[in-house]
């Protein structure tokens, strides 16, 4: 199997975790229902339109992405910012670093960026002993735990709130407090101190656009309101696909990525930032920074047939539709981005090689494609992935038995009297007890209930009917 | 070759582009203003903010804002520098702090406010949204510090939503540094999806509509 024993071992303690599989469940059933009412016909008629128009938009920045990166930072330039392209993870890490010792910056304040969880930009800026605080309830108490999130907009899903109230009382040394109230106001006192006393304020970018110079962020807790306004230098961390061309793209956007991801009209904060604070103003940051990174996304952006991987906003709407994260949890994906957008960027990104069986954690319902937001044909390209699993097996020579039972079933499929004869053996074959612990079907029938066979099939009902005897 | 020209060049040829090359045209973009008159849009945007634990009052008069905010605060308060604000008189009101100009001395009196005291360049009425933008007039902690922020807006500010915003303002960075929206108290659902506010911003928007321009 191309799944390794460790990870399959993973998988199963997930899955018999009766706590874990509660709160994955509870939440990801609650932000579905809300997305369901946010985009309802009732709520916003043109849903539809508005998903076709965020596709199109995507795709022809995408398409013409060198363009709108230099009109951006033109526009960057002409607001008194500065952008730096970095092709790796690693030079953006040594960017800040850098930049943090010039300004004889210790302190950092962060606000939530799966760009930054992406390149372990924390762990980096912790090796040149800087201070990296995440600010985000969630990222804080994560941070505290040493733990990765566990899912795109909900990354403490996992977490019960007295989970939090052992991290915290643990970690910060205060008073265990059990109501999540009392848990959130002792992370805002702890992290206003930070704010108030950091050198650089690092953000994400939900979206870079091109014709401001602007990055755009939204969220709920002001945090990253905070990261950009209180420290003298504001850092934005974006892969390049986040551009979009026009500051009158973003009501298309914003009106879809908040109701695809937590069912809100609106995230409570969308700040539209362009460059440092200007003369007249009285506060914001005097230094402003965009570092456009590379990492890996050219090498998606050349496959056209896979390109719309790209178009990803963020929103988490796949994760919480998806039968097979709900099961195996976010911290089973190998890479920061879980569930079915991870499945299908992470092998991109890093080779299939690594993890050949994500394209395979997909019962392709197609429950992910159905709710994406700008409409990432996530099923068509798991099956491209899984064209490319099966040819490099296929040149390796492995799976020989597979190929073997496909080349078999296809010939049968050919010849209808073979078929038929094949279903009634099979039919009965699945009758007989014990017949599902042999070889690959017991592998199959660990997981799922054996489907008994119909009294009938279909070809004897059909047959029947024709002579009169069904209605 | 630089980083930067490196990186472009990678793109070109993942694109199968040319240097210089004009893309071509975007799509149009998708702006679609409802036509909704001024009570609807009060009653909407109020609707919209109290779903989400804000609160709103109508107004006559800027005196009547005066009144109304001196009767709101009960602890110290920092007030932009707004000319709304001038112009009601609420930087004279007992406890105010305002026209600092200086960024230390704002936060410092942001961080003791229990109120911070804005007023606003516009409102959405679709999803009950405050649209600060950074200037003279105001700054950016005053609406985020303090845990009770308190705007008082002309009514004639009062948008249908986000699409008239954009229409109005194409370029916002032609104006401003920082165009932020604020809709409704800070809020986060981290900790067991259970609804908390007031994590880093403010835990209550109180917003008050004045029918009175200033200009």
């Amino acid at each position: 199997m191309i799944i390794s024993a460790e990870r399959k071992q993973s998988i199963e303690r997930a899955v018999a975790d009766p706590k874990l599989q509660l709160a994955v469940y509870s939440a990801t059933a609650r932000l579905k229902q809300k997305r369901v009412e946010a985009v309802s016909p009732a709520e916003l008629p043109d849903y539809q339109q508005l998903r076709e128009c965020a596709h199109q938009l995507k795709k022809h920045a995408l398409e013409n992405l060198d363009y709108y990166l230099e009109q951006f930072e033109a526009n960057v330039l002409a607001h008194g910012g500065k952008v730096i392209f970095a092709q790796t993870g690693k030079q953006v890490g040594e960017f800040i670093a850098t930049l943090a010792k010039q300004r004889g910056v210790s302190l950092l304040v962060k606000s939530k960026s799966m760009t930054t969880e992406e390149i372990h930009l924390n762990e980096a800026l912790e090796r040149e002993k800087l201070e990296a605080v995440e600010t985000d309830l969630g990222e804080y108490i994560l941070q505290l735990a040493h733990e990765r999130p566990f899912h795109i907009v909900a990354p403490a899903v996992h977490k019960t709130r007295h989970d939090v109230a052992d991290i915290l009382s643990q970690k910060l040394g205060v008073q265990r407090e059990e109501v999540p109230e009392h848990q959130a106001m002792i992370a805002r006192r702890t992290l206003r101190e930070k704010f108030l006393a950091a050198g650089i304020g690092i953000s994400g970018a939900n979206f870079l656009v091109a014709d401001s110079g602007a990055v755009v962020l939204v969220e709920n807790e002001g945090n990253a309101r905070l990261c950009v306004s209180a420290p003298p230098i504001h850092v934005a961390v974006a892969g390049i696909e986040k551009i979009i061309p026009r500051a009158q793209d973003l009501p298309v956007f914003l009106k879809l990525l908040a109701r695809s991801g937590t069912g809100q009209r609106l995230t409570v904060y969308t700040s539209f930032l362009s460059g440092p604070r200007r003369a007249a103003e009285v506060d914001g940051p005097s230094e402003f920074y965009v570092v456009l990174m590379n990492n890996g996304r050219t090498k998606l952006l050349a496959d056209s047939s896979k390109r719309e991987s790209l178009f990803c906003i963020r929103c988490g709407a796949c994760l919480n539709a998806c039968p097979v994260y709900r099961k195996i949890g976010g911290h089973n994906y190998p890479w920061a981005y879980s569930g079915p957008i991870g499945a299908i960027i992470t092998p991109q990104y890093q080779g299939l090689s690594q993890d050949p069986w994500l394209p395979y954690a997909s019962s392709l319902c197609g429950a992910c494609a159905e709710v994406c937001p700008v409409k990432i044909d996530i099923p068509r390209i798991l099956l491209e992935l899984r064209h490319e699993v099966t040819r490099e097996e296929r040149r390796q020579g492995k799976n020989g038995l597979e190929r073997f039972a496909f080349r078999a079933y296809s010939w049968v499929m050919r010849k209808p009297k073979l078929y038929a004869a094949a279903g009634r053996a099979a039919a009965l074959g699945a009758r007989l007890p014990g017949m599902l612990s042999l070889g690959p079907a017991r592998l199959w029938a660990s997981q799922r209930e054996t489907p008994k066979p119909a009294a009938a099939s279909f070809r004897q009902l059909w047959r029947q009917r024709q002579a009169g005897r069904l209605p | 070759m630089n980083g930067r020209d490196a990186l472009l060049a990678e793109v070109r040829q993942a694109l199968g582009r040319q240097k210089g090359q004009a893309p071509p045209p975007p799509p149009p973009p998708r702006i679609v203003i409802p036509e909704l008159s001024l009570p609807q849009r009060l009653a909407l945007f109020r609707s919209r903010l109290e779903e989400l634990g804000g609160k709103v009052l109508e107004v006559p008069t800027l005196a009547a804002a005066r009144q109304a905010v001196a009767e709101l605060l009960d602890g110290p308060a920092v007030a932009s520098n707004s000319l709304v604000l001038a112009k009601a008189g609420i930087p004279s009101l007992p406890r105010v702090v305002s026209g600092l100009r200086d960024a230390a001395a704002l936060r410092e009196a942001c961080r003791n406010a229990a109120y911070g005291i804005t007023s606003a360049d516009f409102a959405l009425a679709e999803t009950g949204t405050l649209v600060l933008m950074a200037s003279a007039q105001e700054d950016r902690l005053v609406s985020l510090l303090p845990p009770v922020h308190i705007a008082v807006v002309p009514v004639s500010r009062l948008l249908s939503g986000l699409d008239e915003l954009y229409n109005r303002k194409a370029k916002p960075a032609e104006e401003t540094s920082a165009m932020i929206l604020i809709t409704g108290p800070s809020r986060s659902a981290d900790i067991e999806m259970i609804l908390v506010r007031g994590v880093h911003g403010p835990r209550l928007v109180q917003v008050i509509f004045v029918d009175e321009d200033v200009e």
